[in-house]
């Protein structure tokens, strides 16, 4: 079976890796890059755990296959925080107030929480919750991340 | 609570001290390790619910490239009979539709799902036992040909794997002297954990018979004496790492693919790697049993009960042991009853196994006897809060179940709901209102813990506890508290079963009381070791030494011009003073201490399609004391909003050969954030006196009484009641059509 060459930038580093034509993006960032912080609960897309921008556009990993990678730019989870600066507002908010129990659905909540504060700094409770509906989490009943990320935005931008 | 105030430590909010692992996507899961040289392997699952197995060739999937190995369970151990070994691989039959039949090795997860593809099996298809009452039959077809109900030999082969029965008091008279009955029957139907992160684990067998197994579990020596089990080894022969655990619920606290990757890897002789996918979790993994509960309770006018019976049906799923005996316990628990009784049925259908979940038992049972309680409450023209406190258990009342109640929270609960601005204002005319009650035990059992501290003062806690929910956090919290030192100065690890001395598993809600009393009582270790270290050092006799606020310090009244010494001090310069400052401690924890919860839902109903939305929902609990009262909300409100699922959308759909209909995320619909409003908690502290700090475990509890407080707001709305959950829009509105 011959692989498919991809050249895709991951959390700002050049990647070149040699995949199979069924792998997933998923399959890429976890199996050939190492980077395991992405999670599948359900290789259907209907979990977000495995949420990742794909050119700043929020997908499911496990629903792209690795050669669509090919000259995208990718962050994951890992990308989030800044060496320099450390933690990104919604990874510390999230800490504060608890609102991770087991963890495994965190790093999608991660990367899908600050799409939305990248795009909309501002947003009410139900855009929040909208636009997190399709990342589950069993643990937390939500209450905690939806407030979290209410907290990370007012930080961002504090109302006068 | 004079002394509450008194805590430094407890009763604060800290991060938890794994928190960046967890929000950088550094923490790794069962799924996250990789290992040199290491195979893949994936199991072939029955398509039948019932079919007898004529025949298993293996032989095309072994002549593949790449594969390593492939079995069957005729590679494992035959003396071992536990139905634990025949659900991790069928013997003569498939029980359920997902039931393991074989399974492969290869170089790569898909040319291992290729060889599946490869495997030959000869069925005989039977036809299989769905649903809970025609199992119980007398002419029903069989799950099992040899299992007879109680093990008795002497009665014919029967589906209903064990009955129990108690009783107390004359309910016949009990009934003649009620003013008012209420008898009704209600259907749960069966409900999957859900946790996000599949099962996973790499096992490595190495030519000496060693086994080391990673797995994403919740108890990583109870997967240590499974694992030994099935494979006919002893414990000592395997070593059980745990990794990081996304979700479990119960569900965690079983085998399924570990004694398979140990097989593999030592047929193989590499490290091999299993990890289910989402549709095999659901097929083959958890859920919680669909049950049958009718009940019936009497009462005077004044709403003092007079009488109660439950007759409840639990499914177990293709081998018994369905949690119909807690859900028997708990059933009444709450109220104080001098006349009930109380039957019990675990039924064998052609299911999966169940497995524990939240409280395993008790939502289906007690769904059924709060409703009733409502019904009652509606027939009485009673509150239905008054009704509880009227009738509930208090210290001192002997619980259904056996033991008299030590101190319990119930009362407490009911009057703080009382008070609460959410009960207080009355819901407006298009929101319905339910209330109801929830119970659990705890456990304590069995957990060690050793306390290291570094040559700074700098505290590391050791302990076998999966942290599941933010544990490590209120193992430093208590240790901090007991120390005397800053919480930032702490860190806790969950150790292996070599590294750490026995712990039971992760659940029962015993990690914060069982584990803590054993760090409380570790660190206790080491204050005394440091007082003795501070009266050497002084020249005093250890009596004259005391421990007060992360010191150790002179008795008032000893005459002696001193500094005080800190831990640090004390750490500093330990290797003149004795060396190494280790603390432990193990036990079996008694008295863990039951758990209430007083909930209620408000919701509206969208008669054009059925949908009921929650638009608030207040939880009240007794925490005993919350050590980090952020992780104890976050059990409330996430056993609430499992338990809203449970009561709104959630259940297995099977067709009516038996296969799993809703295998998947989006047909088996979890609550999503823009389903759920934000779940407001209230802590009560009703301390246990059996713990130091007065912890009762907060985890289970949570997930009991949302179903029958859902379940009285949609009664309350409509006018008539739905007894049977998932009150999923279908179902609504086929109950609303009907009415018309």
């Amino acid at each position: 079976m011959s692989k498919i060459y991809v050249s895709t930038t991951v959390n700002g580093r050049p990647e070149d890796v040699l995949c199979e034509a069924h792998q997933t993006l998923l399959d890429l960032l976890r199996d050939e890059i190492g980077l395991t912080g992405t999670k599948e609960g359900c290789g259907t897309g209907d979990c977000g755990a495995c949420t990742v921008l794909l050119d700043d556009r929020l997908v499911c990993s496990c629903l792209v296959l690795a050669p669509e990678a090919d000259g995208k730019e990718i962050t994951t989870v890992e990308g989030i925080a800044d060496s320099q600066e450390g933690l990104h507002v919604v990874q510390q908010k999230l800490l504060e107030h608890a609102a991770l129990q087991c963890g495994v659905c965190t790093p999608g909540f991660v990367v899908a929480a600050k799409a939305l504060l990248d795009k909309d700094p501002n947003p009410d409770e139900k855009t929040i919750r909208y636009w997190l509906a399709g990342n589950l989490c069993r643990c937390t009943g939500y209450d905690k991340i939806i407030r979290a990320v209410q907290d990370a935005a007012q930080e961002l931008t504090p109302t006068k | 609570m004079a002394e509450a105030a008194n805590f430094k430590a407890i009763g604060t909010r800290p991060i938890r001290p794994d928190g960046v692992e967890k929000v950088t996507g550094r923490a790794n899961f069962g799924a996250d390790l990789n290992l040199p040289d290491m195979l893949h392997g994936k199991v072939l699952r029955s398509p039948h619910a019932h079919a007898r197995i004529k025949r298993i060739d293996l032989t095309k999937a072994q002549a593949m490239e790449g594969v390593y190995a492939a079995i069957s369970s005729a590679d494992f151990p035959q003396e071992v009979t536990l139905s634990l070994s025949k659900n991790i691989l069928a013997r003569d039959k498939a029980l359920y539709h997902g039931h393991a039949l074989a399974a492969v090795a290869a170089r790569t997860p898909r040319i291992a799902e290729e060889a599946l593809e490869r495997i030959e099996v000869e069925y005989e298809v039977l036809p299989p036992v769905l649903i809970l009452d025609d199992a119980m039959q007398e002419k029903s077809t069989l799950v099992s040909e040899d299992l007879r109900t109680n093990d008795d030999e002497s009665s014919p082969p029967s589906n209903i794997a064990a009955t129990q029965r108690f009783e107390r008091g004359d309910v016949t008279q009990g009934f003649a002297e009620a003013d008012v009955i209420v008898q009704e029957e209600f259907r749960v139907p069966s409900a999957h954990q859900g946790y996000i992160e599949p099962h996973a684990c790499v096992a490595t067998s190495n030519p000496g018979g060693r086994v080391t197994i990673w797995c994403t579990t919740q108890g990583p020596f109870e997967v240590r004496s499974a694992t030994a089990g099935v494979l006919n080894k002893t414990v000592s022969d395997i070593k059980v790492i745990p990794s990081e655990i996304g979700g479990g619920f119960g569900g965690k606290t079983v085998v399924y693919l570990e004694p398979v990757a140990v097989r593999l890897s030592e047929l193989t002789g590499k490290p091999v790697k299993m990890v289910m996918n989402r549709e095999e979790v659901f097929r083959a993994t958890g859920p919680a049993s669909a049950t049958l509960c009718k009940i019936k309770v009497g009462a005077k006018k004044d709403g003092r009960i007079t009488a109660a019976t439950a007759w409840l049906a639990y499914e177990a799923g293709a081998f018994p042991g369905s949690p119909v005996g807690p859900g028997c316990m708990s059933v009444f628990a709450p109220y104080d009853i001098d006349n009930f009784l109380v039957e019990g049925y675990d039924v064998l259908v052609n299911k999966p196994k169940v497995a524990a979940y939240r409280a395993p038992g008790a939502p289906q049972s007690m769904h059924a006897m709060e409703c009733a309680i409502d019904e009652l409450a509606q027939k009485l023209d009673m509150d239905p809060i008054d009704l509880r406190l009227k009738n509930a258990a208090k210290e001192g009342t002997v619980a259904p179940y056996g033991p008299k109640f030590p101190p319990i929270g119930l009362v407490e609960c009911l009057e703080a709901a009382k008070r609460h601005p959410n009960y207080v204002n009355k819901p407006s005319e298009e929101v319905g209102r339910g209330v109801a009650v929830g119970f659990w035990f705890n456990i304590g059992m069995q957990s060690s813990a050793e306390v290291t501290i570094a040559e700074d003062g700098a505290v590391s806690i050791m302990e076998g506890s999966p942290d599941i929910g933010g544990s490590r956090a209120s193992m430093c919290l208590m240790a901090a508290e007991t120390l005397g030192v800053p919480y930032e100065t702490i860190n806790a690890h969950v150790g292996d079963t070599e590294s750490t001395g026995f712990c039971n598993l992760t659940g029962g809600s015993r990690t914060t009381f069982a584990t803590g009393l054993a760090v409380v009582k570790a660190c206790e270790d080491v204050i005394a070791q440091c007082k003795a270290r501070a009266a050497m050092t002084w020249e005093l006799d250890v009596e004259q030494v005391a421990w007060r606020d992360g010191q150790a310090v002179p008795k008032p009244g000893v005459n002696i011009d001193v500094d005080p010494l800190s831990l640090a001090d004390i750490a500093k310069t330990m290797s003149r003073t004795g060396g190494p400052l280790l603390g432990r401690a193990s036990l079996n924890a008694q008295g863990a201490g039951a758990c209430f919860s007083v909930n209620w839902t408000d919701v509206t109903i969208d008669r054009e399609t059925g949908k009921v939305d929650v638009k608030a929902f207040t939880a009240i609990q007794d925490a005993g004391r919350a050590i980090h009262p952020s992780y104890v909300e976050g059990q409330m409100q996430g056993g609430a909003v499992q338990g809203l699922g449970w009561a709104l959308n959630e259940e297995y759909i099977y067709d009516e050969n038996g296969v799993v209909e809703n295998a998947s995320f989006l047909d088996y619909r979890v609550p999503v954030a823009s389903d759920m409003p934000m779940i407001d908690c209230e802590i009560v502290e009703v301390p246990n006196p059996s713990h130091p700090y007065g912890v009762r475990g907060v985890g289970e509890t949570p997930i009991v009484a949302p179903l029958a407080a859902t379940s009285n707001a949609v009664r309350d709305l409509l006018g008539f009641r739905i007894n049977d959950l998932p009150l999923s829009p279908p179902n609504v509105l086929a109950a609303i059509d009907e009415a018309d």
